[in-house]
């Protein structure tokens, strides 16, 4: 099937200091075609639809569009020509309602009346339910999603970019994403789909170009390889499942009974009566959409949040009132999710990083002073045994890229002979090979008796390492349950379905 | 009809004027941390703008020129906080407390020799009589065009925020710095504009002050007024007529502790000239307390410095 060429670029490249994030590109979107763009974190992707959307300028090479040079000087400029794009962090207002945010992305809308009559034709056509007048902050991730998708929509574009569509939506969510995609497609708009999720892309794209350190390395139709042989493509190097040594289940060393808290977060999900084990040796795995309670929890886990003492026991004793630092002498480590922040301080360096939760349990002080002789030890340690690139200790943790501040991080609370370990996304904005190391060293430390708690979007991550799996829904927390034996529809189920949004697609 | 020596009709027509310089400089700080960016040198600019408006109408022999070199002045002041914060990317809160130190000093400067001088009277807008109806007159129709100006502003501000494309622009600044980017707006440049705008009427009170308030030249002319309308803004809680109700609570307060003192009140005249300040920082507590709806109507991005990095 061939069809009439849609965008071509030809010979693109970008470089930013130190980085050439894009070197030599080419490819070409045919009309109507879904084509995937396959790559790690860091391979170019963003740079490059980036580019194509006008918000960066390539350096060289050039782009054809519709059969006329094409160079976008802003994103205004990509709008008007048909490009439209939906973003992998998403572009919205919360404080803002759904028409207002739809208004903002486009370059001439319509007064607010008329526009909230033509998002809800939109929305119905392509059966994306969606209510123009609600706050955006008070939506799910899924109609979020809807929110940017119509956005787009609304300008007729010929050529739609998706920048990591899924990772935020429930398995129903995503099907409904696809049966709007796969419609467009048929109506004839090109889609330029991002993703690392092989399955999606071997059931949705017609076409792939794989990039790797910002070049092209293959082009191949999805439908014709393998989910392994893509990966093999993408990473440059064969890869290997995480090894698995099923220990002895002994004590329960982390118990929550029925935990409740308020969020301290603007728009966030308060939790609702919360309880589970984790014994040791186990691995509890979380799974649900983001914003569900997944900080809140961890809040309330790692004490910043406190609670009755009674509803957190660690080893056996009440923690939930403990502060932070009490719980980590008790034994209970904790990761969050947002690394420039949260979990580090992004302009200090990695040993004064690694001291901030490494003192109590490594000893870092003497007298009440820093023992800034074995902080750097203890760093350094981490850095050799987590694989961190990075020019040395000294550096600020701002510095690093997010796949290697975040084995600095986990590496740091692993090191710490932990009896508990809380961790909220540890793998998120990871690559391949770093996530992979990251996940085996959170098997090693539970194979050496350590109780874990994953909290993760990612459900092939949860699936892989976790024992027990529960689903985070609106707060509340779903019966752990034995992941062998699990299938993605349960899961799915689990999770909400599709967040009471089952959609009559007109047929 | 008077209470305890006080005539609540002139009462409430002198809180209408009290209340307009706090009233400008409030709205315009409004809008400068709508789009995201917080602006303490109010104080400063309210009395750059005191001075620049003092000796423009002294000069030119007319207030309204007066009144729009206030603004000018105001706004060019302003202007050196955009550069640091939006340009250099200097932190907010300190560029603000240098402006206030700066903008205090500077106009002290060029107040040099205005002491003592008169300025060309505001006169009443002429209203025929509807100014002689008894009570309302006095209180509705009696009064200099910058108060029925002020008024119109709040309603302007308040539409332009609420109604139109630019309004929503700014407000998406203000709530998401990193989303309004990455649909193509110049993130810094929108809120140059509203800094320059926060200026201007921050320059407009303070040449209300000395042009009709007071009105005549001495250092410190503003006292204090410029974070009464940085406190009036949280009090509002970015909303345009709670603005207009917040300048009139607290101009009241103003001009009822003057009066209570002419009326020798009990009450020592310490107390009641530190009542503005002390009622500032009870309603600053209370509405930041437990945080409630007010916490939430608050600016996402406000005082964060954006620094398009790709």
């Amino acid at each position: 099937m061939t069809r009439p060429e849609l965008l071509k670029i030809e010979g693109i490249s970008k470089s930013y200091p130190g980085v050439r994030a894009n070197d030599d590109v080419s490819f070409a979107v045919g009309e109507g075609e879904v084509h995937a763009l396959l790559g790690e974190n860091g391979a170019g992707k963003s740079t490059l639809v980036k580019m194509i959307y006008g918000l960066v300028r390539p350096d060289e090479g050039k782009m054809t569009f519709r059969g006329a040079p094409y160079t976008p000087g802003k994103p205004g400029e990509a709008r008007a020509s048909g490009v439209a794009m939906v973003f992998q962090h998403f572009s919205l207002f919360e404080a803002l309602n759904v028409a207002e945010n739809v208004a903002l992305g486009m370059e001439n809308p319509p007064p607010m009346r008329e526009l909230a009559a033509r998002i809800r034709a939109v929305s119905e056509e392509y059966g994306l339910p969606l209510d123009p007048a609600r706050m955006v902050g008070d939506l799910s991730a899924g109609e979020r999603q809807r929110v940017e998708i119509i956005r787009c929509l609304l300008q007729d574009p010929k050529l739609l970019i998706m920048d990591e569509p899924t990772s935020v939506l429930t398995p129903q969510e995503v099907e409904i994403l696809f049966r709007t995609l796969r419609q467009l497609s048929a109506e004839g708009t090109a889609i330029l789909y991002i993703s690392h999720k092989l399955e999606e892309i071997r059931s949705l794209c017609d076409e792939a170009t794989i990039l790797r350190r910002g070049k092209v390395v293959a082009t191949c139709t999805p439908r014709e390889k393998t989910a392994r042989e893509l990966a093999e493509m993408m990473v440059g190097a064969t890869l290997s499942p995480p090894e698995r040594h099923p220990g002895e289940k002994g004590e329960v060393v982390l118990g929550v009974t029925d935990l409740s808290a308020n969020s301290p977060i603007p728009f966030g999900t308060s939790l609702k009566g919360v309880s589970f084990t984790v014994a040791r040796g186990e691995v509890l795995g979380i799974a649900g959409v983001a914003g569900n309670g997944q900080d809140e929890l961890l809040l309330a886990l790692s004490g910043e949040l406190r609670t009755g003492a009674d509803k957190v026991r660690i080893g056996g004793h009440a923690a939930g009132d403990l502060g932070p630092a009490d719980r980590r002498k008790a034994g209970l480590v904790a990761a969050p999710e947002d690394r420039y922040g949260h979990a580090a301080a992004p302009d200090m360096s990695l040993i004064e990083n690694a001291f901030l939760t490494g003192a109590l349990r490594r000893g870092l002080t003497r007298n009440g002073f820093i023992d800034w002789a074995a902080t750097r030890t203890f760093a350094e340690e981490v850095i050799a045994s987590y694989d961190v690139r990075t020019p040395g200790s000294h550096v600020a943790a701002r510095a690093l890229s997010g796949g290697n501040l975040q084995k600095f991080l986990i590496g740091r609370e692993l090191d710490q002979s932990p009896e508990v370990i809380v961790i909220n996304q540890p793998t998120w904005g990871v690559d391949a090979a770093a996530a992979a190391a990251i996940r085996q060293a959170i098997l090693n430390r539970a194979a050496e008796g350590a109780g874990v708690v994953v909290i993760s979007q990612d459900l092939d991550e949860l699936l892989e390492i976790a024992d027990q799996f529960a689903v985070l829904n609106e707060g509340r927390l779903t019966k752990p349950r034995p992941v062998q034996g699990l299938t993605i529809d349960e899961i799915g189920l689990m999770m909400g379905g599709a967040h009471g949004m089952e959609v009559a697609h007109h047929v | 009809m008077e209470f305890g020596g006080i005539n609540p009709v002139i009462l409430i027509a002198s809180l209408m004027v009290a209340a307009v310089p706090i009233m400008l400089a409030a709205l315009g700080e409004l809008v400068v941390e709508k789009s995201g960016v917080l602006n303490l040198g109010v104080e400063g600019m309210m009395i750059v703008g005191a001075i620049c408006g003092f000796i423009t109408a002294v000069q030119t022999g007319s207030p309204v020129m007066g009144f729009l070199g206030g603004a000018v002045g105001g706004a060019a002041l302003s202007l050196v906080f955009a550069f640091l914060t939006q340009v250099l990317l200097a932190n907010q809160v300190a560029t603000g407390l240098a402006l206030t130190l700066f903008g205090l000093g500077f106009a002290s400067l060029m107040g040099q020799g205005y002491n003592g001088i008169k300025p060309p009277p505001t006169l009443s807008v002429p209203m025929g009589p509807l100014a002689d109806i008894p009570a309302l007159g006095p209180i509705l129709f009696d009064h200099d065009w910058m108060v029925y100006m002020s008024i119109a502003l709040v309603a302007v501000v308040w539409w332009v925020l609420k109604a139109t494309r630019l309004g929503l622009i700014i407000r998406a600044v203000g709530e998401s710095h990193e989303a309004a980017h990455a649909l193509g707006y110049k993130v810094n440049r929108i809120r140059l504009g509203c800094i320059a705008f926060g200026g201007a009427m921050a320059g407009l009170g303070g040449a209300y002050v000395s042009l009709v308030r007071v009105p005549q030249w001495v250092d410190g002319i503003t006292a204090g007024a410029g974070w009464i309308a940085l406190a009036i803004v949280v009090f509002a809680s970015w909303r345009p007529w709670r603005v207009l109700i917040g300048a009139y609570l607290f101009g009241g307060i103003t001009v009822l502790q003057l009066n209570l003192q002419a009326a020798g009140s009990a009450i020592p005249v310490e107390y009641l000239s530190m009542s503005p300040y002390l009622i500032t920082i009870l309603v600053l507590v209370i509405m930041s307390s437990g945080r409630g709806r007010a916490a939430l109507n608050a600016p996402a991005s406000l005082g964060q410095n954006f620094h398009a990095a790709r």
